[in-house]
């Protein structure tokens, strides 16, 4: 079953790699310029069958190439995650010990909010507790900018919120870290953090933007699904689907 | 990014002790130099390898392979080169007596899944890097088009075309002419002088040399071993002869020389 792999999909391993992750059309265009370019016959729709090819050979180098949704715009992304914790993937990331304690005390901060962010001003106030050495301020700021960067975290308006990518590659870390204040959404139960949150207090059901947004179109009345209480929040318009994309 | 930069989290919560290695590259000092930690490591004889091998089973041998694969694939996110020793002292460890084998199966698996071929570019310090196979094609989502690719396209060409060699100060005035000044902050480059000679270099796209009896010290630009190895000069010619308008054996002495030598990756 296990099929051989061409340049078509080095190439589109290798652009995955330096791209950190990619959303669906992204993927389905990457995937059209990868068999073009090296004269493999596309056929639209295959995408799946393509990258589970490429699974089939990352899986014995635990790596895979894993799919989760955008909390902000519902896009599905491509990611290549690392599936095990080896000492080698240890020693060679290029975050020092107390960056990567920062890091985690921002995802400390964006696990226990309401809204899955984390503003900065606190972030910069977790810099002077770090058990490992202590970053200045300009170097909390600056590590914050490289997170952005590297795709981890994404920023707007001083408040940050984990990127996509981190997501995939992450939940299964925040999972087994954080089992009581993990947050699942309601509609697609998928591990959530920036989300609307249902009003009555005996609810509290939690569920992203855009699977609010679907939920809720075309419904004149709001109410929550869980509870049925009415829904307080503005419900987000739906984004347009580009007519090339196959529902699924 | 970082394959693995969950599994460092799983660690630092677990808190396991680990002493720090002292040749753990710290973000922008460069520790390629040797380190009083390294263990002097000789390859293996192919006897001393046979014997090894005896004793290892081929899943151990394909378990240490891929931890040399992840680790080059995470060096390569930032286009590091790998150093021998480090490879040894941090992955392959107490399987040091097959190196060889274990390079030659990670070899095969960056080919084969990744297009990406593993050079030694230095056979006294021994430091590898991955290039891909693949020719750099512009495309949806490619680093073709991205502005620090551009910037070092157009020092590698003003190299290219002097000869193979220029005085920085050469450099520093083409920038100046693209309003990319070396010694303020540029909006997007930032450092332009720190991502010139620092950034670079350690990548392997520049080398940067001293020269020597200058006084203040000045440096020359010669194209980095992964240039060389990544670069088609070719192209080069045709994208400034595209610019220039101008046909590109017109520039007979460098026409040659892109022509003469052994060309970079087509697919």
């Amino acid at each position: 079953m296990s099929q051989q792999l061409g340049n078509s999909h080095r190439r589109f391993l290798q652009t995955l790699m330096t791209c950190g992750s990619v959303d669906e059309p992204g993927a389905r265009s990457l995937h059209q310029h990868c068999c073009e370019t090296h004269n493999t016959q596309y056929v639209p729709d295959q995408l799946d069958n393509f990258i589970n090819a490429i699974n089939s050979k990352l899986q014995p180098l635990f790596m895979q190439i894993r799919k989760g949704m955008s909390e902000e715009s519902g896009q599905q992304h491509y990611a290549l995650v690392n599936m095990a914790e080896t000492e080698v993937t240890r020693m060679s990331s290029d975050y020092t010990e107390n960056e990567l304690e920062l890091f985690r005390k921002t995802i400390d901060l964006i696990v226990a909010s309401d809204n899955g962010l984390a503003l900065s001003t606190d972030i910069l106030n977790s810099a002077d507790t770090l058990t490992t050495k202590k970053l200045k301020k300009t170097e909390t700021e600056q590590l914050l900018k490289r997170l952005v960067q590297d795709k981890w975290l994404c920023e707007k308006q001083g408040e940050y919120t984990l990127s996509t990518r981190c997501i995939i590659e992450m939940e299964p870390y925040i999972r087994t870290m954080y089992p009581e204040q993990v947050k699942v959404c309601h509609i697609c139960h998928n591990i959530v953090f920036q989300c609307q949150t249902c009003e009555n207090p005996v609810c509290g059901v939690k569920i992203h933007f855009p699977c609010v947004a679907k939920y809720f179109r075309g419904r004149s009345v709001r109410r929550c699904p869980a509870c049925d209480d009415a829904w307080e929040h503005e419900v987000p318009e739906m984004k347009r689907r580009s007519r090339s994309q196959s529902r699924r | 990014m970082v394959p693995g930069l969950a599994a460092r989290f799983l660690d630092v919560m677990t808190q396991r002790k680990r002493a720090t290695p002292s040749s753990q590259r710290q973000h922008g000092v460069s520790a390629l130099q040797e380190d009083e930690d390294d263990i002097p490591f000789t390859q293996p004889s192919t006897s001393q390898v046979q014997k090894a091998l005896e004793n290892v089973t081929p899943a151990q041998l394909d378990h240490k392979a891929s931890e040399v694969v992840q680790y080059f694939l995470v060096k390569q996110q930032k286009k590091i080169p790998v150093r021998r020793a480090d490879l040894v002292k941090h992955v392959v460890k107490e399987y040091r007596n097959i190196f060889p084998e274990i390079m030659k199966s990670a070899s095969k698996t960056l080919d084969q899944v990744f297009g990406l071929k593993l050079v030694e570019i230095d056979n006294k310090n021994h430091l590898y890097i991955l290039i891909s196979k693949l020719e750099n094609v512009d495309g949806p989502h490619t680093s073709v088009s991205s502005p620090k690719v551009g910037l070092l396209f157009v020092i590698l060409s003003v190299i290219f075309m002097k000869g193979g060699v220029v005085r920085e100060n050469v450099i520093w005035n083409t920038l100046k002419k693209l309003r990319v000044d070396p010694g303020e902050k540029h909006a997007e480059f930032g450092d332009v002088k720190r991502l010139v000679t620092d950034e670079f270099v350690r990548q392997r796209y520049l080398e940067c040399v001293r020269i020597p009896h200058t006084e203040p010290v000045e440096h020359e630009f010669h194209w980095g071993q992964r240039a060389e190895l990544e670069v088609s000069k070719v192209k080069l010619l045709e994208f400034l002869g595209q610019l220039h308008d101008q046909d590109p054996q017109l520039w007979s002495q460098q026409f040659k020389e892109a022509h003469s030598s052994v060309n970079p990756p087509s697919s």
